[in-house]
């Protein structure tokens, strides 16, 4: 239903646009940003299409990420593609593979007449969507980074230091298990995306191996290795902390019920995307603390550093040369320094480029907003090794069901820590196995 | 029974009446089921750049997967579950409005709308209901001593979806229940009466027997019901969670085709429900219609 008035509306604005502004070239656009996000996207289209007069960009929002991308695909398939879409970092391994869909944005840029600089980009980010020959296949948009907010409130009700936030796994569990015992929250903390967050941010973050080849960077032919000691540490503790009412679950995906139960006093700490910032902001009166993600101590090498997530815009094979002129403008247009900053600070995305971090300095963003450059910090904390630099593997999205399914399994008691990832590992290797046939 | 038999003056009149439906038909269902089998004997990649002719690995592959084999089991479930519950349920109602005399109408109105609530907001509803943080239902659960939770507890996700699965379909049944339950003469009613029999005894040995053609007819459909329909209140309540505990098949063939763009098993597992619904018709018309007494 809903689809059906999306396509609806797409329809009428299809038909109505072109008699509105018949002399551009009109250049679309499918994003999955919603709410206020998705209205920040509208005026940065809006700025974009005021400032010159050539080209007309219409963005559409098309639900959830992995909505916009399968929408995207099957309107490819049926020649209906638009020139841009919006793809999910799990969906990279797939778009990749997807020569003669894709048009590289390197190859973009340099067809289409722009100055197009890849070291301008933050190499954290940039590297996650670039090629092993250093080109860059997509444009960063927005990049996250998963961070720790608390309560202060419940922290100084509980008796603890509200000024400090938890350092290490050891920390949430002592103060969550005061703030339960004291009845200052029910639950000591909740996080988003157990996929993201706690597996492969965690992988990451204790510098342990997500997959081989680099995590799967060097061949599309690897294999997930999650199942290794510190893993199956974390998810035999955030079994047992869920059994002691220290830790609750919010759901699959996203994690829906976590930020509720954070932004309502439920849980003292939360965990989740830098970007969450805006929201958590939005809906909480109390004193909010913003820590890095915790680490377990006696991990040599932790902390290391953590890893992006979010999107990048992928330009589509199969429209006119003259809209590809209109695209390769906008995308010079959404890297510089003013967009990419004015960006940043409203949604706690990432700083894409080197420019606009130093803007945001300049601006004394840092300065008013302690803590908004915490993410930032954790993502450059230590040069990426091979285990840190990200991860890209096939059927990924699929996979990523996987860890939730295999997640819930064991907090339904019906596997333990290692049978759970041993399973997940499986599962995800003969996922990435059918990858590598139906693209080898 | 009687033939009717009309003679059409032309030959080609017949056939120019019929033509809508049969376009419809090939359209609609022929087509997409030939793609769906051709599709099923290849391997695709998501934006269909390269295309293998793989016979019937895909096939294969489905029945030596663990998740697909207790796909099945969780349809059976599911299905007997949601059946049994909802035709118990408006049996019992339509019996008790089959006694009724003078507020039968209100009555039956009121059983009869929960058929116009789409079944997305129907699942939505139960879920707000059961919601672990803040449904009305689990408060009173936690009341009683019952911590539920279908975030994690398959068995509760299983009683969700079924329950709210139940509970779209009674309105269905009810009114042919009602029907039904109308149909039946009540001189044999008296008779048995007037022989002795009470009212749970005339139930089971005179309305039950002459309702089962009725019965059977609202089985298939309420079996076709659940293996198809329900796909949105599942969509909408646990998302075939946690941990796939209420993937029923039609779930799986979305989950694998459009969230995961595995176009060939999904084909395939689609072949596979269509096999199952040929199957149920066929022995809906073979031995059932056969056997039930009208």
């Amino acid at each position: 239903m809903q689809r059906n008035l999306i396509a609806g509306l797409a329809l009428t604005t299809a038909l109505v646009a072109p008699l509105a502004a018949s002399a551009q070239t009109e250049i679309s656009w499918w994003h999955a940003m919603g709410g206020a996000l998705g209205e920040k996207v509208d005026e940065i289209v809006a700025n974009y299409n005021a400032s010159q007069d050539e080209y007309h960009l219409t963005a559409t929002y098309r639900g959830s990420y992995t909505e916009t991308m399968t929408a995207a695909i099957a309107a490819f398939r049926a020649g209906e593609q638009p020139n841009l879409v919006q793809v999910f970092e799990v969906g990279t391994g797939t778009m990749m593979a997807a020569e003669g869909a894709v048009y590289p944005v390197y190859q973009l840029m340099e067809d289409h007449g722009q100055d197009f600089d890849p070291s301008v980009y933050l190499p954290a980010v940039a590297g996650y969507y670039t090629n092993t020959d250093g080109q860059m296949l997509s444009m960063p948009f927005n990049s996250s980074t998963p961070i720790l907010y608390y309560n202060k409130d419940i922290f100084a009700e509980a008796g603890l230091d509200a000024d400090v936030a938890p350092e290490t796994w050891a920390d949430v569990e002592e103060m969550s298990r005061k703030i339960v015992d004291s009845g200052a929250a029910e639950c000591g903390f909740t996080t988003g995306w157990i996929s993201w967050v706690q597996l492969e941010n965690l992988s990451a973050w204790h510098n342990q191996p997500i997959g081989t080849h680099e995590n799967g960077f060097g061949s599309i032919d690897s294999e997930m290795t999650v199942n290794g000691p510190v893993q199956i540490r974390h998810w035999e503790n955030l079994a047992k902390w869920e059994d002691e009412g220290l830790f609750k679950y919010g759901g699959p995906g996203g994690g829906a019920d976590s930020a509720p139960a954070f932004y309502s006093g439920e849980c003292a700490i939360y965990m989740n995307s830098s970007a969450s910032r805006a929201g958590v902001l939005a809906n909480t009166e109390f004193d909010l603390g913003l820590g890095m993600l915790p680490y377990y101590a006696d991990v040599e090498g932790a902390p290391q550093n953590s890893i992006i997530g979010g999107a990048t815009l992928w330009t589509l094979a199969g429209a006119s040369d003259a809209q590809y002129d209109g695209v390769a403008s906008f995308l010079t247009y959404l890297s510089s320094a003013e967009v990419q900053a004015d960006w940043h600070q409203f949604t706690g995305y990432l700083p894409i480029t080197n420019a606009a971090y130093e803007l945001s300095q300049s601006q004394g963003y840092y300065d008013e907003n302690p803590g908004a450059d915490i993410a930032i910090k954790q993502i450059t904390l230590n040069e990426p090794t091979a285990n840190s630099k990200g991860l890209r593997f096939g059927n990924y999205v699929q996979i990523r069901g996987v860890i939730d399914e295999e997640f819930e399994n064991l907090l339904s008691g019906d596997k333990t820590a290692e049978e759970a990832l041993n399973d997940l590992v499986e599962r995800g290797n003969s996922l990435i196995a059918d990858f590598v046939e139906a693209n080898g | 029974m009687q033939t009717k038999r009309t003679t059409f003056r032309s030959w080609w009149l017949p056939y120019l009446l019929v033509a809508p439906q049969l376009a419809i038909t090939l359209v609609f269902f022929i087509w997409p089921a030939g793609q769906a089998v051709y599709q099923s004997f290849l391997r695709e990649d998501p934006f269909g750049l390269s295309t293998t002719w793989v016979g019937l690995r895909n096939y294969i592959r489905l029945f030596d997967s663990a998740e697909y084999l207790a796909s099945f089991e969780t349809t059976v479930i599911f299905t007997v579950c949601t059946a049994t519950l909802s035709m118990g349920l408006s049996l019992l109602l339509a019996v008790a409005v089959d006694r009724m005399i003078r507020t039968a109408s209100v009555y039956t109105t009121l059983v009869v709308w929960p058929y116009a609530v789409a079944p997305a907001i129907a699942g939505i509803l139960w879920w707000f209901m059961f919601n672990p943080s803040f449904g009305i239902l689990t408060y009173v659960l936690e009341m009683v001593g019952y911590d539920w939770n279908h975030r994690l507890n398959g068995e509760d996700a299983m009683t969700l979806v079924v329950l709210a699965s139940a509970w779209k379909q009674i309105s269905y049944n009810f009114l042919f229940f009602v029907a039904g339950l109308q149909s039946i003469p009540m001189s044999l009613r008296e008779a048995a009466a007037i022989d002795g029999a009470g009212p749970v005894k005339r139930f089971f040995t005179v309305v039950f027997p002459l309702l089962s053609p009725t019965t059977f007819f609202l089985l298939v459909v309420n079996i076709n019901y659940t293996m198809f329909d329900t796909f949105s209140t599942i969509d909408a309540s646990t998302a075939g969670g946690p941990g796939q505990a209420t993937t029923i098949l039609v779930y799986k063939v979305y989950e694998d085709g459009v969230k995961g763009l595995n176009l060939g098993s999904s084909a395939a597992q689609s072949v596979i429900l269509m096999s199952i619904v040929i199957a149920l018709t066929f022995i809906q018309f073979r031995f059932i219609e056969r056997r039930v007494q009208y």
